[in-house]
């Protein structure tokens, strides 16, 4: 995107110059509104829990910002010889984390094209001193991740038949859970950064938190919810390809505990479907937030802290 | 000699096709085309109790599995 050029516009908020989950513009000094798009292949066979994937996907980046999603439009492409039926399941899927979400579908663009391919242009609204970037981290906070990892592994798998139904299951359910509900059990507590644990992997947004904030963040692989199946197939060797990516993208800012388990460490770079949020917040609000988050039955564990910078960005602890 | 090319493959069908291979014993020369491949037949066989060497051949690797 560096060779783009860079628009002057004060309303402005957060545009890509800051590798951020979305876009922010100040509408007027109480309303903001968040522009976000994202779409991709299928990631299952089923097209209904497709769409819905792909829908929780898209709206998550609105969570990420602080805000909540108000309006959404339908992005498809689609093969002539798919059956309109599935057309239909895919928009369907999708429709139904847009309502869950409490926002509205109005209307969209299919073209047609060999693979299919779906997802959200989502607008969302926040009050302009509530938007919350990937950059405010503080040394002194502790990082909050709201979902285990895994699902780029469990979908490796999946692809070739290798997940029992459990585990498949387990993996849809990861992937199908907006981050609506982490968002809310924040309530009022005050969180320094935040973004949502996507493509790049655990490591690759810890990278990006860290640089935003000019700090190093430790994380202790340990405490880290990593679903064990994945675990198990990262052992076997089912990674794909853009774990190895994401390790090449962060390995000159990342310092690796020789402690931490190889397959640990594979998890942590496996590229996120629709993951968690990744929360960055003061150590003295810590138990308060972690009480509201399990209470409100969203799985989330301390998993790392900011710490005042070291040569590295991220230091991956045992 | 066992051998597999699990070039032009994409992950995970060439760590399977290995792992097929081996119920016919090793050694075992498996080639692949890109470092994914490379990376992940190398876990497999490591974590399961094998040897496993490797080498550049042109653009393509050359994996030799022993017991």
């Amino acid at each position: 995107m560096s060779g783009l050029p860079k628009t002057a516009d004060p309303n402005l908020l957060v545009g890509y110059d800051s590798s951020d989950d979305a876009a922010v513009y100040k509408v007027s000094d109480d309303v903001a509104m968040i522009q976000t798009v994202d779409f991709f292949p299928p990631v299952v066979d089923d097209p209904y829990t497709f769409g819905q994937i792909a829908a929780t996907n898209a709206l998550s980046d609105v969570y990420a910002m602080g805000g909540q999603p108000t309006l959404a439009m339908n992005l498809l492409a689609f093969p002539s010889c798919l059956p309109v039926e599935a057309v239909g399941d895919i928009l369907a899927g999708g429709a139904s984390k847009v309502v869950e979400a409490g926002a509205v579908i109005a209307g969209g663009h299919s073209i047609e094209d060999q693979e299919p391919k779906y997802g959200l242009c989502v607008t969302g609204l926040v009050h302009p001193s509530r938007i919350l970037t990937n950059s405010g981290a503080k040394e002194g906070d502790i990082l909050v991740l709201t979902k285990p990892l895994g699902t780029g592994i469990l979908s490796t798998a999946a692809k070739a038949e290798l997940l029992e139904e459990k585990a498949y299951k387990q993996m849809v359910e990861l992937m199908t859970t907006l981050n609506k509900y982490a968002a809310q059990a924040v309530g009022p507590i005050a969180l320094s950064a935040c973004t949502d644990v996507t493509g790049f992997g655990l490591v690759g947004h810890v990278k990006e938190m860290a640089e935003g904030c000019g700090s190093t963040i430790e994380l202790w692989a340990g405490k880290i919810p990593i679903v064990p199946k994945a675990l198990e197939l990262a052992r076997d060797g089912i990674i794909p390809a853009g774990a190895y990516r994401n390790m090449d993208f962060t390995a000159n800012d990342t310092l690796e505990d020789s402690a931490v388990p190889r397959e640990v460490l594979d998890c942590l770079y496996d590229p996120q479907t629709a993951g968690g949020l990744l929360l960055s917040v003061p150590e003295g609000k810590l138990q308060e937030l972690l009480t509201r988050l399990t209470d409100a039955g969203v799985p989330a564990a301390a998993v790392g802290a900011v710490v005042s910078r070291r040569e590295k960005l991220v230091h991956i602890k045992p | 000699m066992n051998q597999v090319d699990a070039r032009g493959y994409s992950c995970p069908e060439p760590v399977l096709m290995t792992k097929n291979a081996l119920k016919n014993g090793t050694p075992l020369v498996v080639l692949v085309d890109n470092e994914t491949p490379l990376q992940n037949v190398r876990r497999f066989a490591a974590n399961n109790g094998y040897q496993v060497t490797w080498k550049e051949v042109g653009e393509d690797y050359e994996l030799t599995i022993t017991k």
